[in-house]
Formats: structure tokens, sequence, C-alpha cells
């Protein structure tokens, strides 16, 4: 009999605001140890939390991106636990009224299906610091430059049946956060963290027993925690055993998950309504600022794309998988007025390049202006598309503009048909027995050997001569 | 000096009578003085008092001074003091010495006041007698082998003993009206919200409210103009306009409408503390006022509610202090776990564990709703009491505390004993309203206290109604023997 296998994730979005959630110390990654933690992020005796308005504004803008209900009056909680990276000895959360209620998103399968997969809630909450227990000498290093940083934690219903759908998900997710520009997204550094519930029951049957995984920070890794947790339940099932409730923490090293504390061994958390805050009310005034900027979402852009400019549904889901790269794409329209032609160059030249080099687009060396000009020599047929990759590799190493290379390097293509007629005599007056050979062949096999002709023409032009005035002159001459 | 109020000793400090080093090292040598056998104060700051003495005192030949300028004062020691320790009365603070100003000492050092120094409490202010001290019990001024009441028990006697002019105190169930009560003081607790708690380190936080012990309610006007009012700071303080709280003592209180709660004078009272208290009724009736019997159906269940809201709120406001970054840290931590029990197990004392541990039970898995969330809808109860009865009355009157001080000791093992000394004070902190305790006749020779209630921001009101009943009586005048 199958296994069907049911994931939840709990995401948690570091929100892009400038300070913290209960104070006023910076959010920037990467500064010494304890040089971003003010007063209230240390939890001095006689600290009290002031809430950021511009975290809520951005939970407001995630309610609206996932079509979610608004909590109108939202409430944050004390979770309490005793941890040496959390100052106060609990971590100021929300529990029963979180700022956003059950949303969903739609998700674009890669056999062209959809699916809808139920956001339950996403509340507000402030990140812990972290203990480091390298280079200590036996003792742990807290550094509380991240405690207080602003997360959004977006918890899903239990909709997805496999890892893939569980990555299509995250990945959507990420992709709206991004959009909205309310978090970075930036795995590597934290800000944009996926733990994943995983259960197996047969079909038809109630949930089984789930256990929580921790410690992922690719969306590969995702796929492959939850595969590798999958077959584990199975196998501990078939085999006559039972799942325990339990966090288990993916090592991707081993490529397994590992047991890290049982649901015995959980804490109780003890929530309460914080006393230091007031509740938070939403009225339509600030609803209306905090959506007033609202971008275009990514599926509506990616549709929009399809009607506008006449591109396949992949290449639409591919060029809006990013704010800046469907920014990119339309900037990059503009300059050059191809639609179909800059869409082929983003997802052939400009993502081959950024992923040999692991660059984002942001990062790209060649921005979308300084591309438009190279795609506008194409158009007006100043070269050929095959010489503007030679071009645009130039551009990638920073030797300037397209026109400033095309004329260094004197790659303008030869229009001249004087000039090109002289080539094409070269040519023919070199390959005799060809010539011969193809005059005498029938109109099926002369369509092939004309090839030979043209690629000798563009050899001998150092391929800067016209294709089309090319095969115009030898099919005349010929 | 020492007997001046505060609108006097502005008075004499303008006029050049005595300059602020001068009055400053007046109270110092009373500190030294007196306060071996009182032990009020926990830190004398000799030396900042000084130079904020002069300081003020250019201030005041500058012609910049504010009614407060130069006038000395003391903060009880659960307000945190940029570069002075701030132990809360606790063996887990005593290394402990603020990187920072609280909001209302900030307040006084803009207006010039002079800080003598932290006054003495209950460690975390938790407790009625001023015995839970890691410093020792603060005795009476009035008597030695009694108590002073607390948890700003320390404010009190220093202020009843002419140590300082007054001091600012902070009041979660009573712990500025009931040692008001106890010392012979007058001790005002504002509006929840009215004062910032920013830097007042928490016992419980939706109680908290920080206020001032004095000898009049004219002083109290000076201290809570300094005090109170919006702090970006505190969530929880009010955006409510602050009003001129001197300005206001002398309004005509003629046709003033009194209630007294039927359940405020029951069994548990002394008959002499009720009979004191009936006198001063009485004497506001000779004023103008008009007295009812009005009730406060859910009294009864004040105590049994605070001592799960407080606890639970002090469980999780005293985590914090777990050995890593300030305080007590035990000595060679085996792990982690040790390094928690050990230095928690030492930093606090035993009323402390004992309320964390209330509390920490009430917030469990399974017993959140049958006593955290029981607790606040009772809560609302209480104060749906007190808004029927500001709906009849102005002001609620009744005793402070239910006797007079006790003796050193006297309650010390038995806790509910001692909870009860402020059963009719507590329920004033659940609803959030602003209360002054006064003194009227005492009972053999030890004072008594009466507690007037007023509705929400109606501190001005209170002073009012306090201050004129100190001009046509001299009960607040009265002075402990030897001081």
């Amino acid at each position: 009999m199958n296994w069907e296998t049911v994931i939840g994730l709990e995401i948690h979005a570091q929100l892009a605001t400038k300070s913290k959630i209960f104070s006023g110390a910076s959010t920037a990654f990467g500064a010494a140890p304890n040089t971003q933690a003010c007063a209230v992020d240390l939890g001095l005796p006689g600290v009290l939390p002031v809430l950021n308005r511009g975290a809520v504004l951005m939970a407001i803008k995630f309610a609206a991106a996932i079509d979610a209900e608004l909590g109108r009056r939202s409430v944050f909680a004390r979770k309490n636990y005793f941890y040496p990276d959390l100052p106060k000895g609990y971590q100021i959360s929300q529990f029963e009224l979180p700022i956003v209620g059950r949303g969903r998103v739609e998700l674009l399968l890669e056999n062209g299906d959809t699916r809808t997969i139920g956001v339950t809630r996403a509340h507000l909450e402030e990140d812990a610091g972290k203990s480091l227990h390298q280079d200590f000498h036996g003792m742990t290093g807290v550094d509380l430059n991240r405690a207080g940083t602003p997360l959004l934690e977006i918890v899903s219903e239990p909709d997805m049946r496999s890892a893939r759908e569980a990555v299509a998900y995250a990945r959507k997710i990420h992709q709206i956060v991004q959009y909205i520009g309310i978090c970075d997204g930036n795995m590597q550094e934290g800000s944009f963290r996926v733990d994943a519930n995983v259960s197996v029951r047969r079909p038809g049957e109630e949930l089984g027993t789930r256990t929580e995984l921790k410690n992922i920070n690719s969306f590969r890794f995702l796929e492959r925690a939850i595969n590798f947790e999958v077959e584990r339940q199975i196998e501990l099932l078939e085999s006559g055993g039972r799942v325990v409730q339990e966090t288990r923490l993916y090592d991707a090293d081993r490529d397994e998950t590992r047991s890290m504390r049982t649901k015995e061994e959980a804490n109780d958390y003890r929530y309460f309504p914080d006393p230091d805050l007031l509740p938070v009310e939403l009225d339509d005034a600030l609803i209306a600022e905090a959506t007033a900027d609202m971008p275009e979402l990514p599926d509506a852009r990616r549709q929009r794309f399809c009607d506008q400019y006449g591109l396949g549904a992949a290449d639409a889901q591919q060029l809006t998988a990013s704010r800046a790269l469907a920014d990119y794409y339309e900037q990059l329209v503009a300059v050059c007025g191809e639609a179909k032609m800059a869409a082929n160059w983003i997802v052939g030249e400009l993502s081959g390049a950024l992923n040999r080099e692991g660059l984002a687009i942001e990062q790209s060396p060649v921005d979308a202006g300084a591309l438009g000009g190279l795609l506008q020599r194409v158009v007006d047929n100043t070269i050929s598309g095959k010489i503007a990759k030679q071009v645009f590799e130039a551009m990638w190493q920073g030797e300037g503009t397209a026109d400033a290379i095309i004329e260094a390097r004197g790659l303008k293509q030869i229009t001249d048909s004087g000039a090109i007629e002289r080539i094409v005599d070269q040519v023919l007056a070199d390959n005799p027995e060809q010539v011969a050979n193809y005059r005498a062949a029938d109109e099926k096999k002369r369509a092939k050997m004309i090839g030979f002709f043209v690629g000798q023409v563009m050899k001998a032009s150092k391929g800067k001569a016209n294709p089309q005035q090319v095969n115009q002159l030898l099919r005349g001459k010929l | 000096m020492h007997d001046k109020s505060i609108r006097q000793l502005a008075a004499s400090l303008r006029a050049g009578e005595f300059s602020s080093v001068e009055l400053t090292r007046w109270f110092l040598d009373r500190i030294r003085e007196f306060d071996g056998r009182l032990n009020s104060f926990i830190t004398v700051t000799e030396e900042q008092a000084l130079e904020q003495a002069a300081a003020a005192d250019a201030r005041i030949a500058a012609g910049d001074a504010t009614p407060m300028t130069g006038i000395p004062i003391a903060h009880k020691d659960i307000f945190c003091t940029d570069g002075i320790r701030t132990s809360c009365g606790s063996r887990m603070l005593d290394n402990f010495v603020a990187p920072y100003d609280a909001t209302v000492v900030a307040r006084f050092r803009q207006a010039g006041a002079v800080l003598l120094g932290k006054t003495n409490m209950d460690e975390f202010a938790m407790g009625s007698s001023n015995e839970t001290s890691w410093y020792g019990p603060v005795r009476n001024p009035w008597d030695p082998e009694r108590v002073p009441g607390g948890s700003s028990g320390g404010s009190a006697a220093a202020v009843a003993a002419r140590l300082c002019p007054a001091a600012t105190g902070t009041d979660t169930g009573g712990s500025i009206r009931q040692p008001a009560a106890l010392c012979g003081l007058t001790g005002l607790k504002p509006t929840y919200g009215r004062v910032s708690r920013y830097g007042m380190i928490a016992f419980a936080s939706s109680l908290d409210q920080g206020g001032a012990l004095t000898r009049s309610a004219e002083d109290a006007a000076h201290m809570l103009q300094v005090m109170a009012g919006f702090d970006p700071r505190d969530s929880t303080s009010g955006q409510e306009p602050v009003d001129d709280y001197p300005a206001a003592l002398e309004g005509d209180i003629g046709g003033l409408r009194i209630g007294l709660p039927k359940e405020y004078f029951d069994d548990g009272l002394d008959p002499a503390v009720a009979a004191s208290v009936r006198d001063a009724v009485a004497e506001y009736e000779r004023l103008g006022a008009t007295v009812r019997e009005i009730e406060l159906p859910n009294s009864h269940l004040a105590v049994p509610t605070y001592y799960v809201v407080a606890p639970a709120e002090c469980s999780s406001n005293l985590a914090r202090f777990d050995g890593v970054r300030f305080g007590h840290r035990c000595d060679d931590p085996r792990d982690l776990e040790d390094l928690y029990k050990r230095s928690r197990a030492e930093g606090f004392g035993a009323e402390v564990k004992r309320r964390i541990l209330i509390g920490t039970y009430a917030l469990s898995a399974g017993y959140y709703d049958a006593y955290y969330l029981k607790a606040q809808q009772i809560r609302h109860l209480i104060s749906d009491d007190f808004r029927r009865a500001f709906e009849q009355v102005d002001v609620i009157m009744g005793p402070t505390a239910p006797s007079v001080a006790f003796g050193l000791g006297e309650k010390a093992d038995d806790p509910v004993t001692m909870y009860l000394s402020d059963i009719y004070t507590i329920a004033v902190n659940l609803a959030g309203l602003p209360g002054i305790s006064i003194p009227v006749a005492p009972v053999n020779g030890l004072p008594v206290g009466l507690q007037i209630i007023g509705d929400y921001h109606q501190e001005a009101r209170l002073l009012n109604v306090a201050h004129r009943l100190q001009q046509a009586t001299d009960w607040h005048l009265a002075t402990p023997a030897g001081y």
C-alpha cells in the first residue's frame, strides 16, 4: 500500500526594518559581536519594549499579498524559556491573536497544474541572539546583535504532499516577501528560515505523528531533509515502529536528520499577554498607508508578461521569479523594444553568466540599460546575434559599452553589398568542386548544401557579413 | 531646615537664606546621624549629591530654577540610576550599577533636584514590611520595634525621620500608600500609566506605578509635577495632558461626594483605626462634603486575584536575572543548568522565590485558564465595581491599612496574614486607579492612614481633597519623637 506525505512549513522571514522590533538598535548584518545591542536588547533591568511601526506596516502588506484576513486587534505575548541568547528569559511573540490570519498562495507546478496552499497565520515576533560554541575554550559566547530583530513567522496548513510541493511553496513565500520588499530573502544570513513539519499516513487515514525539521538553510536542503525524513518514517512504520513527536535537526554534511528534543522534553512556554505592550489596533488609515505602495504581485505580473509581451508561460514564470529580475526585463524591453529578444537574452546569456559566477540579478555587471544598448545594435543590424554574444562577454568583463566595444574591435556588420560580393566571389573561386556539386544537385539537396558556402563567407568576414545579404548573393551567383 | 515643605525650601533657596549645598549637607548629616538605626538607605550618594547641589545653586543664581531645583530627594532603589548601584533590595543586583537613568530619575535630574541616595525596600518590591530586603529590615521612626510597611519602607522611614524632604516610591499593591500610612506620611499612587515605568525595575508590569512619599499633599503635588507625563519609552504610559497639580490644591471641596465602601469597614479592620478614619471623614463633612455608603461587592476577591496576577507577571519579569549578563552569578558553574539554578537560588530571597513559584504554576499548561485567565476576568469585575461607584461619588474613602504598624518579625513567617495588610489597597492597583494615603488621628501614638481613591486621572482632585484636610487639621505635622 502507498504512503501519503503530509507537510506543513513554518517560515521565519526577517523583516527589512532598519531598527529592531522593540528598540532603536540597528538590524544590519555582520557587525562585531554585541555592538548592535542596546539596553532594551540586552534585557537590562527596567527597560521596556516599544513596537516598531514599520514592522506592523510590513505585516499588513504581507496579509494583503496572500489575501489574508487581518488581525484588526493583535496581542503580543511572552513565550517563556531560559536560554543564554534569550536575554529577557522570554521571547515577545504573538500567540492567541496574530496580526495576520488565514490566507492562501497559488502554486504553479512544473506540470502546469496549480495548487492552493493555505496559510494558517503569520505573526510578529523578535529574534533571539546567537550562541557561539567554538573558540571559547569550553565556554559559550553570546552575541546579541540579532536579538530583537523583527521576524514574521508564517505558518502554513499541512497542505503539501511532497518535498517538491513544499519547496515550491517555500519559494513562493520567498518570492512574495521579496516582491513586497519586507524581507531580503537571504537564506545564508538567516533572513529566511524554513522549518518543516513532516508526517506520513495511509491515504484517507488520520494525520500521522509529525516531526519538526530545523536547521535548513537552502531550498535544496529543504527537499533533501524532507525526503530523508519521509523515508525514515516509512521505514520505521513498516518495520512495526512508531514515529515519535520530536524536533529533528537536518545535518547537510551527512544528509540526515537527528533527534534534538522530544515532546516530553519540550518546554511549557507559559504564554501570556505581554503587559508591557498595548494590543495592536489596525485602523483603515494604517492599512491604507501600508498598502499604498503595494507592488504588482508575482502572479499578476506573470500573467501580464504573457499578455503584454507575448511570452510563453515558462519564460514569464522565470522572468518574474524575483521583482528585480522582472524589473530588469521590463527596463530591457523599454530600451531595445523587442520583448521576445529581451526574454531570450535574459533566460540565455545573462542567466548563464550570472549562474556561472553565482551572482544575483542585482549584482549583474551589465545592467538593463547597457544590455539594451547592445540589443539595439542587433535590432538595427549593426551586428549579428552571434557577434552580440562576443560583445556581451566583453561588456561582462567591463570593457565598456556595446558601441565602444563594437567600434574598438571593428565588429560592425558588413552591409556594403560590394564588399560582401567580393568575399562571395572569392569563396566560390576557392571551392570549384563544391560549386559543381551544388549545381548538379536537386532543389532539396541544394537547400542543405548552401550552408557550407554561407559558413565560408561568414568565416572569411570574421562573422561580420550580414547573413541575409550573403544568402541572397550566394543564391544568385550559384 | 528639615521641617520645611518643598515650597518653603524652594523659597528659602531663592531668597538666599541657605544654599542647596548647605541644605544637602544638612540632610547628609542627618542620614549619618540617624540612619544607622533606621537602615532606610541602601546607598548614600554624598559626592554626587554635593555636585548636584552646587550645580543647582548655580541654576538658582542664574534664575533658571524649577520648584524642585536644589531640593534634596531620595529614590527608591528600584529606579535605575546611571553610574549608581541599583539593587532592588536584592542580593541578585548587589553588584549591579545601572548604565542608564530611569525616566523618573532623569526628570528629577533635569528639574535640578539633588539625589541624596537610594532607599531600602522589600526585595524586588515584594513585601509589606520591608523585612525581605537583602540589606536588612528598615525600622519605623515612630517605634524602632515596628516595621515601616513596604515595599517602599526605606523611602517612608527616611521621609518620616526627616532624612530627606521627599522620596519616590513604587506601588504595585499598596507599596506607597501602606508605608505612608504606617509612617504618618502622605503617599500618592497615581493612575496606572501616569508616571513612566521605564527604568523602574519591573515586579508586576500591569500593576506597577511610581509615585511619591512626602509629608504633605502640597509636597506630593510638586513631586508629581516632575514625575507625570507621557514617555515614548513606555508604551503603557498615558498620553493625557498633565494637570498643574500645585495650582489645583486650593480648590473648594464644598459639595464633594464621598463614598465609604461598607466592605472596607469589616471585621478585619482594627476598630481604633476605623474610628480614626471616621473622624477624618467627619472633618470632611464639616468642610462641606457629603458622605454616603457605597458597595464594592467584589472587594473580597482582590487579594486572591492579585496573588495570581502579580506572581504570574513577576515569574516572567524576573527570568532575566539568570547570572548570564549582569547581577549575581554563582561560583564555578558546572554547566548551564547549574549556572541558572545556583545563581537564582543564591541571588533571590525566600519571598521572591515563593512568588516566582506561584506565578510559574499559575501560567503553566493546564492551569492557565483556571488561574491567570480567571484572575483577569475578576479584575474586570473589580474595575466595574469602581466604575459604578464613581457614577455616584467623586472620591472613595476608607482605611489604607487594617492596623497600625505591626512588630518586626510579627508576620514574617505567615505570608497570608502579611498579604492581608494590603487588603484595602490592592483593588486600586487591579483597577489602575489613583489613590492617596494621608495621616489622620494616631492610635496609641502610632500613625493611621486615610485612603482616598479617585477616578482615572483625578490626581489633581485627590491632592486637592487631601490638601484641604491638611489645611484644616494638623495630623500630618506630627513628627516621630527624636527626629
